[in-house]
């Protein structure tokens, strides 16, 4: 039966090789068949032609050929030179043939019925020459300017990509875009099977190349507007917006660079992987955490990517220096990259290929932008977000700990980034001022942190020349104190607690005296007692005695009477008796 | 067709001295590519006496010769001599138009 490749239902592909282009064709470009690339003059039709051929030769063993209507292949060769290809070279190993076709309208004399054999022979010749896989012509359409008869031309075009097909010769065919059409010739007629639309648009003065696949015969592709970037590297293509949510999440925890903060967050710091933002006012020292922070991943020996969008990375790096982070060692040892660039100079899908295009070549663990405040002033706030939705996702999936500084604005609210992205924001640090007495100070609190216990306190953020440091303000009798004003009613606290103290003293000693006396007193009517109950004792023995004398006496009486002595008698005697 | 390609075909020099050297690149023996050799043959010796040569050149045969001359077109009519460069395309049908496009009205005059 048929085997999967002479299957018509599979459509075999091949991959080009430029980044990010196989993921959104799923595969690459339909082998075997012609793809049409149009876009207006200047939109890197050819870079990607190039790129194609020069990819197919090194990475997959492809050979291919080159045919220009445009440019000689010494003007070749130095397009191929701006992307780091030696086409000499590669002609020279038989990986490239280049073939410059010239049609030059005023030599030319038509008369009568002819065909494009010649460019057929001519473009198998090179195919042959070099065992050629892939095929460019760029641009064909150069052919129409040079040639008069559109009917014959057209026949013969149709039977060229016929002819290329036959061959199995993956072709890339350039064209330019025309008023309302893909390609001023509606070359999109004859090649049916993939189509490719190179936009480079320019929106409020930024540019941005686009890329979109207006058809893919026979295959699915990702339908939208990729942006993309021509840079030293070639052409990459980012189809971040098909990333998901399946990342895996590390428990790995990292240091913030600031103890203090580390144990205001569990004791552990911040999750790797995990997005940090801190928002706050002008000069609430954001940069500074950031840099603090980078310093400790780059302490960790980890590397760290530092986008900054305000300042130039020397300035940076002797700002850092006054609190005490000497980050120049760090770019000396390659831990610590820096990247500077005004947010206006390119659009923001640029903006992202750039930070994508840095992070896949650097692969940092860490990533900081400083700030993301200053994107919006290249597009709008859902731009903004939809750039950061998709870098976050991208920055997730890799694992890479990001750190983004936002800058709120006096007035507005503090709990709310104009970029409305707090939802994608694992921990979210808030730097605020604190006005009060007549200074300003800065104070530091966590809004969140996902997946962690964390402090609910506002802590006092100092900046110091032995680094940023974080203090407990005060918060006694209903109110917040910071600064001096802090240190004032901690020494007016002092004072009290010390009188306090005094007076519990005092009223010790008092109590002691108390006692004291208290005791001599109890010892003196003790003594007082003790005497009376003496005397007492004494006066009771001596009317006893006297009591017995008496006795004696009256009976000594007796006797001296010599009666009987009776009780009355006794009684009255005395007045009787006397 | 009964020249075979590639050979040359009546030349020599004549009084004035100016040879037209003329090349016809066709690829096999087509339809067209015959009806051109005849008209160019009839077209030469009408008004170039015996002042031209013609090398037909099959690209079947020699496929890296078309690039020299920028061949795209088959067939086609290359006036190598005298300068400037002029190129034919086509069957050559029109007797006309070949003259105005060899120059050839001014040079018999």
């Amino acid at each position: 039966m048929v085997t999967a490749k002479q299957d018509p239902d599979v459509l075999e592909k091949c991959p080009t090789g430029i980044k990010g282009l196989d993921e959104i064709t799923k595969g690459g470009l339909p082998r075997g068949r012609p793809t049409l690339i149009c876009g207006s003059a200047g939109c890197g039709k050819t870079l990607f032609a190039m790129e194609f051929l020069m990819r197919g030769a090194m990475d997959f063993k492809e050979p291919g050929v080159f045919m220009t209507f445009e440019e000689t292949t010494e003007d070749l060769a130095k397009n191929f030179q701006s992307l780091g290809f030696d086409l000499h070279d590669m002609i020279s190993r038989g990986l490239i043939a280049t073939d410059y076709v010239l049609v030059e309208r005023s030599e030319i004399e038509e008369t009568g019925a002819y065909d494009l054999e010649g460019l057929f022979i001519r473009l198998g010749n090179a195919i042959d020459s070099i065992g050629a896989k892939r095929v460019v012509l760029d641009t064909i359409e150069a052919l129409f300017s040079g040639l008069s008869n559109i009917t014959i031309l057209r026949a013969e075009l149709r039977r060229l990509f016929r002819w290329l097909k036959d061959r199995g010769m993956t072709a890339i065919i350039t064209g330019e875009s025309g008023v309302g059409l893909l390609t001023r010739y509606g070359l999109e007629e004859y090649v049916a099977d993939c189509v490719i639309f190179l936009d480079f648009r320019i929106q409020e003065q930024i540019s941005t190349r686009r890329l979109r696949i207006i058809k893919y015969r026979g295959s699915s592709h990702g339908a939208d507007e990729y942006p993309f970037l021509i840079d030293e590297y070639g052409i990459s293509i980012l189809p971040i917006t098909s990333l998901g949510l399946d990342y895996i999440v590390s428990t790995e925890r990292i240091s913030t660079g600031v103890p203090k903060l580390d144990a205001m967050l569990d004791g552990k710091g911040f999750y790797r992987g995990s997005t940090i933002l801190v928002s706050g006012t002008a000069g609430t020292g954001k940069s500074s955490l950031s840099a603090t922070f980078a310093n400790a991943a780059c302490m960790r020996g980890e590397r760290c990517l530092y986008f900054a969008f305000e300042e130039s990375p020397s300035q940076i790096i002797r700002n850092m220096g006054s609190i005490g982070l000497d980050l120049s060692r760090w770019v000396k040892e390659g831990l610590l990259k820096f990247h500077s660039a005004r947010p206006s100079l390119y659009g923001l899908e640029m903006h992202l290929v750039t930070f994508l295009n840095v992070i896949n070549s650097y692969d940092p663990q860490v990533f900081i932008i400083d700030p993301i405040s200053n994107l919006s002033s290249a597009g709008t706030a859902s731009e903004v977000k939809s750039i950061l939705t998709r870098l976050i996702d991208y920055l997730k999936m890799k694992k890479i700990s990001t750190f983004l500084t936002d800058l709120t604005h006096f007035g507005g609210n503090l709990e709310h980034t104009s970029e409305e992205i707090s939802s994608m924001i694992d921990t979210w640090l808030l730097l605020r001022d604190i006005e009060l007495n007549g200074e300003r100070n800065r104070g530091l609190y966590i809004l969140k942190s996902r997946g962690m216990p964390h402090s609910n306190q506002i802590q006092e953020f100092l900046l110091t020349d032995q680094g940023v440091g974080l203090v407990d303000v005060y918060t006694g009798s209903g109110m917040v104190l910071t600064g001096s004003a802090r240190a004032v009613q901690d020494a007016r606290e002092n004072a009290a607690e010390l009188s306090r103290r005094c007076e519990a003293d005092r009223k010790a000693r008092d109590q002691k005296r108390k006692k004291t006396l208290l005791e001599a007193r109890i010892a003196a009517l003790r003594a007082e007692f003790d005497a009376e109950s003496e005397e007492l004792s004494l006066m009771a023995e001596e009317e006893q005695k006297r009591q017995m004398v008496l006795v004696e006496d009256r009976s000594e009486m007796a006797l001296l009477r010599k009666g009987k002595p009776t009780r009355k008698s006794v009684r009255n005697g005395s007045g009787k008796g006397a | 067709m009964d020249a075979s390609p590639g050979k040359r075909k009546n030349a020599t020099t004549d009084a004035t001295g100016e040879i037209w050297d003329l090349r016809l690149y066709v690829a096999g023996q087509t339809t067209k590519s015959i009806t051109a050799f005849e008209n160019l043959k009839k077209i030469c010796e009408e008004h170039l006496a015996w002042k031209y040569r013609i090398e037909v050149i099959d690209l079947l045969k020699t496929p890296q010769l078309a690039k020299g001359d920028q061949i795209v077109a088959i067939p086609t009519l290359v006036r190598k001599l005298p300068t400037p460069l002029k190129k034919i395309i086509g069957d050559l049908a029109n007797t006309e138009r070949v003259l105005v496009g060899l120059d050839i009205r001014s040079a018999s005059r």
